[in-house]
């Protein structure tokens, strides 16, 4: 973590929220739209919050905005203007949206690169090694610290609280997948492959089967019976 | 009741306060940045944390029930470890710069750290640093400042009801703000100032002006509107530095509108302060004695009936008697106070005033406002329309006018102009089945609605309209007329009109006098005034009409004298001389006062008491002040005016630029600077709350 102060680059979310809206301002599009396939999941959305409480829906709409720029532009991020559909669809004052849209840091406020390096900083995934995670992060990108897009804008770099996978620490979560039980090496691969365009299978790169022990079966060796 | 000990002295409260309340009930006074009584409770300053009995933990009294039987402590070292532990925790972020800061000798934190701060740090790390966000040309933001108590989003949410602030990002990286950029729309905005605990929202004009232990602090009223909003006056040797609102839970609570507040610097503007007489047809400087001969050798060679007189819309009643009983020692009848040529009919009280009373506002459970947009025109008033519409009961709103008002409460727009009230009229109209269904209704007319041709008509039927839905009961008044100016009710309680055989403002205008005596009369365009008719304007600016005018008598603004004032709802109030006037100028009724005696018809009263022993008995209203009783209709016959003459034009809103609706507002270059800001006309639109 920086030094305490709120402009520090350091770390995406310690950004000043409303610096972070300056820098985006010069990449804001002046219109939203929800396209046809995120109109034709509002109607399920908004079906599970009584009419008088729609304000709850926020969430899910922001999500899906991200997940429509995403699909659009390939960067998956939420401009204001977006945030201003989504206070209108749903009745609500805009800055209550805004609130929202930068309280969390599964929402980006500014564009990001194609792929959102997000890097677990949290004590396990540090004890096992994700520093050396991020710093393979930084050398295959180029990026220098958090909160960067490299130069091609192919990455992201952020850093976050426990992702909730310690079993398989250190752990590094691209998009919307795991990558786990990574070191300096694999992360590295990891990462030239994204830029290839390739998709590795994503959870435990040493081969675990989910969070089972490495290697043999440890319990339970006996079977009942036999 | 609950009852409750707090430091061993037993209080008994209602159920569900809370223990902060019950605290102050004992007499304590308990520490708190976010809580406020007027606004929702956050809970998230802890500053007020309390020992309560069996406990493991202090509690925070500002969101905390009480309870029959609860032990509080406010005093013992458990609370007082926490409280210099919460100070040190708000200190760590928050900069130590009170000696640039405006908030300096009355900001809640640094009161506070007298209290409960360390004297040194043990933060070592760099502090946390904001930028400073723009939210208008009233309010300084200095948000490094910024404790996020939350008050100020509270505020512009509950009260203000243009949902702009908020705050964005989370822990840390948190900031108050609008996250857009943008000038918070709203009438109410130097609020924020006030309830903002530390310095992170100053005034922008005031800024650098003084330390508060250097002014001078007078009790007064705002005569702006007609809310009468009770203000302190602050200055320091010759000049008003700022005004801010005093408590009066009966008329403003603790708010006071931007054009209140901030127009002050136009009292320093366009000030006449000496006499001038037109010789040649040029206006040139002259002493009290010259332009008082110049009027008197004009006034003395007229019949009264060819004299006139207009009351301004500012004018303190002291005044207005005085000029009354001038006019009718020179044998005139010839008065108006109705500038806007208002259908008012003064012949009973209840027909101009704001019946239901502010307060009862909040007992009413419909309303129908008809030609108004009262958030422009009072609002303060509005806030209170406002309080009531989210209380959580229904309050239907009905609202006949121009499109694109935003009330900040939800209504219903029935129409535009008087056909909507003919519609409500007899027939079965929804709105004026919920008005009859109601149990408290109440209508709002405006005082533009009766400022038109059938003004009279629309007057008459929408008392009409109150009879027919219940407004008008022996409990119950629900007719309210919604006046613009401190000085309207007033003028209105002395009979300041047309009185037997007397010509009103129109046809003082199409030259049915020879002498026009301007009582700070800037209400209405002076090129209506005929070339021939000799003019003299009394008043503190050179404003619409003092250009028009043959003699100059500079009178002094409602800051520079002691007076009387009445405000929508007939409440009768004083406002205090806060500094003298300027130059040569003088309070109005002792103007008044020094030219009768020089034209011998000396009026009858030498000091202020024997002139308010006058206004007393001119109307016994006078002799109450500050309080109100509360009225019904006992008597439901209407005012003159037939409600079946009602034309077809739409209404017209009367303020279309809130920033600048009187003299003084005029001449401000910082409501000048609002006006540019928010484009004069009332705030556009907002999104839906
Ligand atoms: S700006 Fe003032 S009122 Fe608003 S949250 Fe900060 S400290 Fe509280
Ligand atoms: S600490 Fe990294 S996933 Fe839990
Ligand atoms: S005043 Fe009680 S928590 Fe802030």
């Amino acid at each position: 973590m920086s030094g305490g102060s709120g402009a520090s680059p350091e770390n995406g979310g310690g950004i000043g929220a409303t610096q972070a809206a300056d820098e985006a301002e010069r990449h804001q599009p002046a219109h939203f739209a929800f396209d046809e396939e995120s109109e034709r999941r509002i109607p399920g959305i908004l079906a599970r919050y009584p009419e008088t409480r729609k304000a709850s829906a926020v969430i899910p709409l922001l999500w899906l905005v991200q997940e429509q720029m995403r699909r659009q532009t390939g960067s998956a991020w939420v401009p204001k203007a977006a945030m201003d559909v989504v206070a209108a669809r749903l009745g609500m004052p805009p800055i209550r949206v805004y609130e929202v849209a930068t309280f969390y840091f599964m929402f980006n406020t500014r564009p990001i690169g194609r792929h959102h390096l997000q890097v677990c900083g949290t004590t396990p995934c540090m004890l096992r090694g994700a520093e050396e995670v991020a710093r393979a992060c930084r050398d295959a990108t180029g990026i220098k610290a958090y909160g960067e897009t490299s130069a091609d804008g192919m990455f992201t770099l952020s850093e976050v609280e426990c992702l909730g996978a310690c079993v398989n620490a250190p752990v590094l979560q691209v998009d919307l997948d795991y990558y786990e039980d990574l070191d300096y090496e694999s992360t590295v691969r990891l990462i030239e492959a994204l830029r290839r365009g390739e998709r590795p299978r994503p959870g435990s790169v040493i081969g675990r089967q989910a969070s089972a022990p490495e290697g043999e079966r440890t319990t339970l060796l006996d079977v009942p019976g036999e | 009741m609950a009852k409750v000990t707090v430091d061993g002295i037993e209080v008994e409260v209602p159920n569900g306060a809370t223990v902060l309340q019950a605290c102050e009930a004992a007499g304590k006074e308990i520490p708190r940045f976010c809580y406020h009584e007027r606004l929702s409770i956050a809970g998230n300053c802890r500053m007020c944390l309390v020992e309560l009995e069996k406990a493991p933990k202090p509690i925070a009294s500002c969101a905390y029930p009480v309870a029959d039987g609860m032990v509080i402590r406010t005093d013992s070292p458990m609370v007082r470890n926490a409280r210099r532990g919460v100070m040190e925790f708000l200190l760590i972020n928050h900069p130590l710069d009170c000696p640039i800061c405006d908030q300096g000798g009355e900001c809640d934190l640094q009161d506070q750290a007298y209290g409960y701060g360390m004297d040194r740090s043990r933060y070592r790390e760099a502090k946390r640093a904001v930028k400073d966000k723009y939210v208008g040309p009233l309010i300084k933001t200095i948000m490094t400042r910024c404790i996020h108590c939350t008050r100020c989003i509270r505020f512009s949410q509950e009260v203000a009801g243009v949902p702009e602030l908020g705050a964005t990002g989370r822990g840390e990286a948190m900031e108050v703000g609008t996250y857009v950029e943008q000038a918070l729309r709203t009438e109410l905005s130097g609020n924020l100032i006030d309830i903002c605990p530390v310095g992170a929202l100053t005034s922008r004009p005031y800024a650098f002006a003084a330390r508060p232990w250097e002014l001078r602090k007078t009790d007064s009223v705002d005569v702006l509107d007609a809310v009468g909003c009770n203000i302190r006056v602050d200055s320091r040797g010759p000049e008003v530095l700022r005004i801010l609102p005093r408590t009066n839970d009966a008329v403003n609570e603790e708010w006071l509108g931007d054009r209140s507040r901030f127009a002050l610097d136009g009292l320093k503007r366009r000030r006449l302060d000496r006499p001038w007489v037109r010789r040649d047809g040029r206006l040139l400087p002259a002493t009290w004695p010259e332009a008082f001969a110049a009027i008197a050798r004009r006034l003395t060679a007229l019949p009264g009936h060819r004299i006139g007189a207009v009351a301004g819309d500012l004018a303190d009643a002291e005044s207005v008697v005085a000029l009354k009983d001038l006019m009718t020692a020179l044998g005139s009848a010839n008065l108006d106070c109705r500038q806007d040529g208002a259908a008012l009919d003064a012949s009973r009280r209840d027909f101009y005033l704001f019946n239901t009373t502010i307060a009862g506002i909040e007992e009413a459970d419909a309303l129908l406002i008809i030609g108004s947009n009262p958030r422009v025109e009072a609002p303060v008033l509005n806030a209170r329309i406002r309080k009531r519409a989210i209380a959580g009961r229904p309050f239907p709103v009905g609202y006949i006018g121009p499109h694109g008002v935003n009330l900040t409460y939800p209504a219903a727009h029935l129409g535009e102009g008087p056909a909507a009230l003919r519609a409500l009229l007899g027939a079965a109209h929804p709105f004026a089945e919920t008005l009859r269904k109601a149990d408290r209704p109440m209508l709002i007319l405006g005082r533009g609605a009766v400022a038109r041709a059938d003004g009279a008509a629309v007057l008459a039927a929408a008392w009409q309209l109150a009879t027919e839905t219940g407004m008008l009961r022996p409990d119950w008044h629900g007719f309210n007329l919604l006046h613009l100016f401190g000085g309207q009710v007033g003028a209105l309680d002395l009979g300041f009109v047309p009185g037997e055989g007397g010509k009103d403002l129109a046809a003082m205008l199409a030259g049915d006098v020879d002498a026009l005596w301007l009582l700070g009369a800037d209400g209405f365009d002076p090129a209506r005034i005929p070339p021939s008719t000799f003019v003299i304007y009394q008043g503190h600016h050179g404003d619409r009409a003092a250009s028009r005018a043959d003699v100059i008598l500079p009178g002094a603004a409602y800051t520079e004298k002691d007076g009387t004032y009445v405000n929508t709802e007939g409440r009768v109030q004083r406002g205090y001389l806060s500094v003298f006037p300027p130059g040569e100028a003088r309070e109005d009724w002792k103007i008044v006062r020094a030219f009768s005696e020089g034209i011998g018809k000396r009026l009858p009263y030498d000091d202020l008491d024997a002139l308010r022993a006058r206004l007393a008995g001119a109307n016994p209203v006078f002799g109450t002040i500050g309080t109100l009783e509360r009225r019904g209709c006992a008597d439901t016959r209407g005012p003159a005016g037939d409600p079946a003459a009602l034309g077809e034009s739409p209404f017209v809103l009367p303020i279309t630029n809130y920033y600048q609706a009187d003299a003084i507002s005029r001449a401000s270059d910082t409501m000048a600077e609002c006006a540019r800001i928010y484009g004069g006309a009332a705030p556009a639109k907002l999104a839906a709350e």
